[in-house]
């Protein structure tokens, strides 16, 4: 194992760790807006690592190009699911978490 | 072993999606985990080597079945199923599950188990197919037929589809423009259609071809008929009938021609096979899109509307 797959491991174990604490996240957060935050934006920074992970290690520019453009893609539907969900929860009603706990 | 390890996640996790699915109580929580068992399929078709399938699974399957469920789910008022009565019946669907299944692992285990079946035979004729993906062969030449029929269903479906829910109308312009959804449908549009466009191209020599690409298409359509002024196609407009029917009739046209110069049907000419299938393709891609678009109902009807919240 060379140093070049050690660098990639370390992005991917971090990518995995940021997946796992965001689905964490989705599990204990108190309301719909935090489990949001935590959906879109650990996870793509999860997803991110797992792909320079990746496309370090897929050894084409091709195919690191393509890793890349999923990512992007993630992006950008993740950014405007968050915003769609939030505003529907919203418009529905639900109370964001003020920090206090429920009588 | 970390393959294994994949497949193994995946065996589990599938039934027991399948199980949640309908067992769950709220029928927005059945959708939500319909959703992730389609992806998790998609994931197990591509681990079985059949890219072909899971695109179709992860675009169809998944994709727009799931909005269609959404959407209809927007129209319903949400019950929780009667589960007394479900109770009652029980025992029989266990009977009749069980029996099924049964079936079905005595026919999958009757199989030889190392058959390579007819890849032997696709492989050896794919040179006069005109393409260089088996599947397509398959699908566009060997057994077009089938793919034909399948179109001809699919005609009827949306007949179907539109005889149950006719309505058309554009949606209301929102009171306040909505900043969000159109700029969603203006940054995917591009993508999609490059997406759309390259599949298709691609179906000569890598998994895709017109199903994919119309499911892609029909995805871009509802992301339309969500967020813009667009109405849901009308099957009374000239333009929605020759889009759907091109694909077909040029289909036809295509399977019938080697029949007046002394040929069987659909046995295309070896020099001209590429570019008959690549012709076919584009047609079908459209029309397998306008059919899965308008599968997709435009507004909900005025008595379904929602009065007052979501009950949590």
């Amino acid at each position: 194992m060379s140093l070049w797959d050690g660098v990639c491991a370390v992005f991917m174990v971090a990518g995995a760790f940021f997946c796992l604490a965001g689905t964490v996240g989705v599990l204990r957060f108190p309301d719909v807006y935090c489990r949001l935050h935590a959906l879109t934006k650990v996870d793509n920074l999860g997803l991110g690592l797992v792909v320079v992970g990746l496309a370090l290690q897929s050894g084409s520019w091709a195919t690191a190009l393509e890793l890349l453009l999923v990512w992007l893609f993630v992006l950008i539907s993740s950014a405007f699911t968050c915003q769609l969900i939030a505003r529907a929860a919203l418009r529905r009603g639900a109370a964001p978490w003020t920090g206090r706990r429920e009588p | 072993m970390t393959a294994a390890l994949l497949d193994a996640c995946l065996a589990l996790c599938l039934p027991l999606l399948a199980w949640l699915v309908l067992r769950t109580e709220s029928l927005s929580q059945s959708v939500v985990l319909f959703v992730a068992m389609g992806l998790l399929s998609a994931l197990a078709w591509a681990r079985l080597d059949a890219p072909d399938i899971s695109l179709v699974e992860a675009a169809v399957g998944t994709g727009l079945t799931g909005a269609l469920l959404m959407h209809t789910l927007s129209w319903t008022d949400e019950r929780p199923p009667d589960v007394a009565a479900r109770a009652r019946h029980r025992p029989w669907a266990v009977v009749a599950m069980a029996a099924l299944t049964g079936m079905l692992g005595w026919a999958v285990l009757s199989l030889p188990s190392d058959d390579p079946g007819l890849t032997r035979e696709v492989d050896a004729h794919l040179a006069e197919s005109g393409v260089e993906h088996p599947v397509t062969a398959v699908l566009l030449n060997y057994r077009g037929y089938d793919t034909l029929l399948e179109i001809a269903v699919l005609l009827v479906a949306v007949l179907g589809a539109r005889a149950v829910n006719p309505r058309s109308e554009r949606t209301t312009p929102e009171p306040s423009r909505d900043p969000l959804t159109g700029e969603l449908f203006r940054m995917m549009t591009p993508a999609l259609l490059l997406v759309a466009g390259y599949l298709v191209w691609v179906g000569e020599h890598g998994p895709g071809g017109a199903f994919q690409a119309g499911a892609i298409l029909a995805g871009g359509g509802v992301v339309a008929l969500l967020t813009t002024r667009l109405g849901t196609p009308r099957m009374s407009s000239w333009r929605v009938r020759w889009a759907l029917l091109t694909g077909p009739l040029l289909f036809i046209g295509a399977a019938v021609a080697p029949l007046f110069s002394g040929r069987a049907l659909l046995e295309y000419r070896e020099a001209q096979a590429g570019t008959v299938i690549f012709v076919v393709e584009l047609a079908l891609t459209v029309s397998i899109a306008m059919v899965l678009w308008m599968f997709f109902p435009g507004m909900r009807p005025a008595r379904a509307e929602r009065s007052g919240k979501e009950p949590s």
